[in-house]
């Protein structure tokens, strides 16, 4: 499996894992599960769009997860988060239903934007995923403070002169531009899989912040290789091994944190 | 007045038959997913409605292959999911939707197994299709039955555990310290969530699952002052928004680019949400920012 | 109207309160607050629910915009150039912490430094020895490396105050810090905000609907009923004349072993709004005025 036509795989696979563990972070932490979830479901409602318009599929994957994101944030403060994230999903994906009943045939790309194609990225694909996860993760890095604080002690950090509003506007940006990245190869479906199961383990190990985000990097990449490796082994979707990996890694984590409470619990008598 | 009539209801709409049966079994579907609606935003519970009518659907599309009846395959995967979510989730909001967003991961995937496996279709990418974009009266007309097997232990729970799911809805604790057992009313909650999305799925498709679910309850919570109330009011916005967007289906019907009609969960999901928006816009009650 | 008495003059003042009103759907909140705070001075903001301190407090963080009056920090005429200058530390009612959160104690401490800075923390012993001994100031050394969300309540806020005070802010808020702590907690902290704020030469201004407990340490009180407000040493301000006018009705002041509870007239019996109210009841009973029943 590690043949030269199945580098571009691994190494795809493993600016992704990257991306979606720095990223993942902030998601976990700021309990936007559902927004890491509804965004790339909406990307690929535009992709659907734009393949229908002849336009390149990442054009229309980009402003659907941009739009989606932005108008999550926009309904947001209007109404509860979940309920805003709810219907802008369901508005994509009713645009992405309409789309669709244009045309009387799927592109085969539809299946790989699903459930993810890793192996079926071209060299001249990987710069520009690569040079936007790159993006993504310097400016989660950059904002690292502001968006941890903000995300922990938002009154607080409000009196610092931290705009908070600001803040989630820049998270949910970062979070459309990085699901819409990875979405081709690991899928619109399971990106999100890799943000929150890496994430929900890594903060049950350790206490400490960049810790935390340093092991969900480390989680995701070790989860990535495995789905790689098994997909490559048995032929099956590479889509299956990451939902199953992100639940793994989440179920360890929570086993891990249950005995160290009770093993907290008992030193402390 | 017969003109603008006609200008509404395109010629032939009252005396089609599937037209007939869109409107019965649509009405229902959005009379069952508003009023459990009204608990799952009350209790923050979107996203698991979400998840579970997306993992209904493909529970369904799994049993097809199986060849077991899709009734089963549906709302036993909703039962099912919903029971797993219940068992590994947190009372906290925040560590329920990581819960929610796990299963759903892991129910995607095996989807994702099953969709590979299922070399008997021959095409995979229709079938993909139809999980996440659902389709409407994929069931047909034997669905009455359906419905009551569905429907009506949806409403009852919701009826019967009325005062319950509100007190702890508001706070587990109250509840709690008032003698309800609040993990059982919430499991009782999410199996209702889960009935009513997998017949919603069923008959109306994924995305009209959660489209009902949430948005005729949001904008009711939003405009009536009581819960009961806003339950009615939920069910009734479901049912308008459901029909409204069949009439316009249906007048769609020679509209390009296919000159087929557009898709009805489009027209019924946009009035809901542009209803939605208009209500935060202009409603009374306005979140004051700063 | 607002009586001020021997408020600190002009120029040194931390926190000048000029003419402050607030009017929100039709209601007057808050109705020409003014004060001012000194260097140093610790100040009391007493008042029941609803009598607009916590509209006050987000006045002075510039949350919520005046229909009238300014407000000035050291200085600064805005809100945004205080906190811009780390001005103004701020221990909020009440934080939500999630317990599964990867955050430590010194790690919250920590952001209250550098928060608002771009980029990562880089380790540096004098950042470190910075949060170390803030940590040690309020007593929080032995949890320092737990995870926030999972420290009591009382924890939590020693947390929360290092976090303000980390930074050195000439100004300190606290919104009802006391709310819910039973009578010795609450006295421990009110001795460790009074030791801290004198070492590093706060002010602070912290809300509280119960005076009692901040007898002892406040220099001075802002007393607020209905949206107005009377400031000045607790003799000055909690007295029968001042605070009736300040009400708009006669209240009557009553000391029992130095506890101060004010009291009105309702109907045919009495109604406390101002005193301890979670006090255990009075040591000596028949040593309360006569004719009263407390």
């Amino acid at each position: 499996m590690f043949a030269p036509f199945m580098v571009n795989a691994w190494l795809t696979a493993s600016i992704v894992a990257v991306i979606a563990g720095v990223v993942g972070f902030f998601v976990v932490l700021r309990g936007a599960a559902f927004v890491a979830d509804a965004v790339p479901q909406g990307a690929f409602a535009g992709a659907a769009g734009a393949s229908l318009l002849g336009v390149n599929t990442l054009v229309g994957l980009g402003l659907f997860a941009l739009a989606g994101s932005l108008g999550i944030g926009w309904l947001s403060r209007r109404a509860r988060r979940d309920v805003a994230t709810a219907l802008i999903l369901v508005m994509m994906l009713g645009l992405g239903a309409l789309f669709l009943s244009f045309t009387t045939e799927y592109s085969s790309e539809i299946f790989s934007l699903l459930f993810g194609e890793v192996l079926g990225v071209s060299t001249t694909e990987i710069l520009p995923i690569a040079g936007l996860g790159l993006l993504c993760v310097l400016a989660v890095l950059a904002l690292y403070r502001p968006l941890l604080l903000s995300s922990v002690a938002p009154e607080s950090s409000a009196a610092r002169g931290v705009n908070n509003a600001r803040m989630e506007l820049v998270f949910l940006v970062i979070v459309a531009i990085a699901t819409s990245m990875t979405l081709p190869v690991v899928g619109a479906l399971l990106i999100f899989s890799l943000m929150i199961g890496p994430p929900a383990a890594a903060r049950s190990l350790t206490a400490s912040p960049l810790v935390a985000l340093g092991l969900s990097v480390v989680l995701a990449l070790v989860t990535v290789w495995i789905a790689i490796a098994a997909s490559f082994e048995t032929n099956w979707p590479i889509g299956f091994f990451v939902g199953t990996g992100g639940a793994a890694c989440y179920a360890v984590g929570r086993l891990i944190a249950r005995w160290r409470g009770s093993h907290v619990e008992v030193s402390q008598a | 007045m017969s003109a603008v009539f006609r200008l509404l209801f395109a010629p032939g709409f009252f005396t089609s038959s599937p037209v007939h049966t869109a409107l019965v079994i649509g009405g229902i579907a959005a009379v069952v997913s508003g009023v459990v609606g009204c608990f799952t935003v009350l209790r923050g519970q979107s996203y698991a409605g979400h998840a579970l009518a997306d993992l209904s659907v493909t529970g369904g599309s799994a049993s097809f292959l199986a060849s077991i009846s899709p009734l089963w395959g549906f709302a036993g995967t909703g039962v099912l999911a919903a029971g797993v979510m219940d068992v590994i989730g947190f009372r906290r909001p925040r560590g329920r939707d990581l819960a929610t967003g796990i299963v759903r991961g892991a129910g995607l995937g095996l989807a994702a197994l099953f969709l590979y496996w299922d070399t008997t279709s021959t095409s995979t990418t229709g079938v993909a299709i139809t999980v996440l974009f659902g389709s409407m009266f994929t069931i047909g007309n034997s669905a009455v039955p359906l419905v009551a097997a569905f429907g009506i232990p949806a409403l009852a729970i919701v009826t019967i555990l009325y005062r319950p799911l509100l007190l702890s809805s508001v706070s587990s604790d109250l509840a709690a310290a008032r003698g309800v057992r609040v993990r059982l009313t919430g499991l009782a909650c999410l199996v209702a969530i889960a009935l009513a999305v997998s017949l919603a799925a069923m008959t109306v498709g994924a995305i009209l699952a959660t489209a009902l679910l949430v948005g005729p309850a949001a904008i009711a919570l939003r405009v009536t002052s009581t819960p009961g109330r806003a339950t009615l009011a939920a069910g009734l916005i479901a049912v308008a928004a459901t029909w409204l967007g069949i009439v316009l289906a249906y007048d769609s019907f020679n509209w390009p680019p296919s000159h087929d009609g557009w898709p009805v969960s489009f027209f019924i999901v946009v009035l809901i949400f542009v209803g939605f928006v208009a209500v935060q816009l202009f409603g009374r009650s306005r979140r004051v920012t700063g | 109207m607002a009586v001020t008495m021997a408020a600190s003059e002009s120029t040194g003042q931390v926190l000048a309160v000029d003419g402050v009103s607030v009017r929100l759907a039709g209601r007057q909140i808050l109705d020409d607050v003014r004060f001012a705070l000194g260097p140093g001075e610790f100040v009391g903001l007493i008042g029941a629910n609803g009598a607009g301190k916590t509209t006050l407090l987000r006045v002075i963080l510039g949350f919520q915009p005046t229909t009238a009056g300014s407000v000035r920090i050291g200085g600064e005429a805005s809100a945004a150039a205080a906190r811009g200058r780390g001005l103004v530390g701020y221990v909020p009612q009440k934080i939500q912490l999630d317990p599964d959160m990867p955050v430590r104690a010194r790690d919250l401490v920590g952001l209250g430094l550098d928060g608002h800075r771009l980029g990562i923390p880089l380790p540096s012993r004098q950042r470190r020895q910075l949060v170390d001994e803030m940590l040690a100031a309020v007593d929080a050394g032995r949890f320092a490396n737990q995870r926030v969300g999972n420290l009591s309540g009382g924890e939590q806020q020693r947390v929360m105050i290092a976090h303000a005070l980390v930074s050195k802010p000439r100004l300190l808020l606290l919104d009802e810090p006391l709310a819910n702590l039973d009578i010795r907690s609450a006295q421990e902290i009110i001795a460790l905000l009074a030791k801290i704020t004198r070492q590093q030469h706060v002010s602070v201004l912290i809300s509280a609907h119960e005076m009692n407990p901040l007898l002892p340490v406040m220099d001075r009180v802002v007393y607020m009923a209905g949206g107005r407000a009377a400031s000045g040493t607790t003799d000055e301000v909690i007295r029968e004349d001042v605070l009736s006018e300040l009400y708009g009705h006669h209240v009557d002041v009553i000391n029992v072993h130095g506890r101060l509870l004010v009291v009105a007239h309702a109907g045919e019996g009495f109604e406390i709004l101002a005193g301890d109210e979670t006090a255990a009841a009075p040591a000596h009973p028949d040593h309360s005025p006569a004719g009263l029943e407390l």
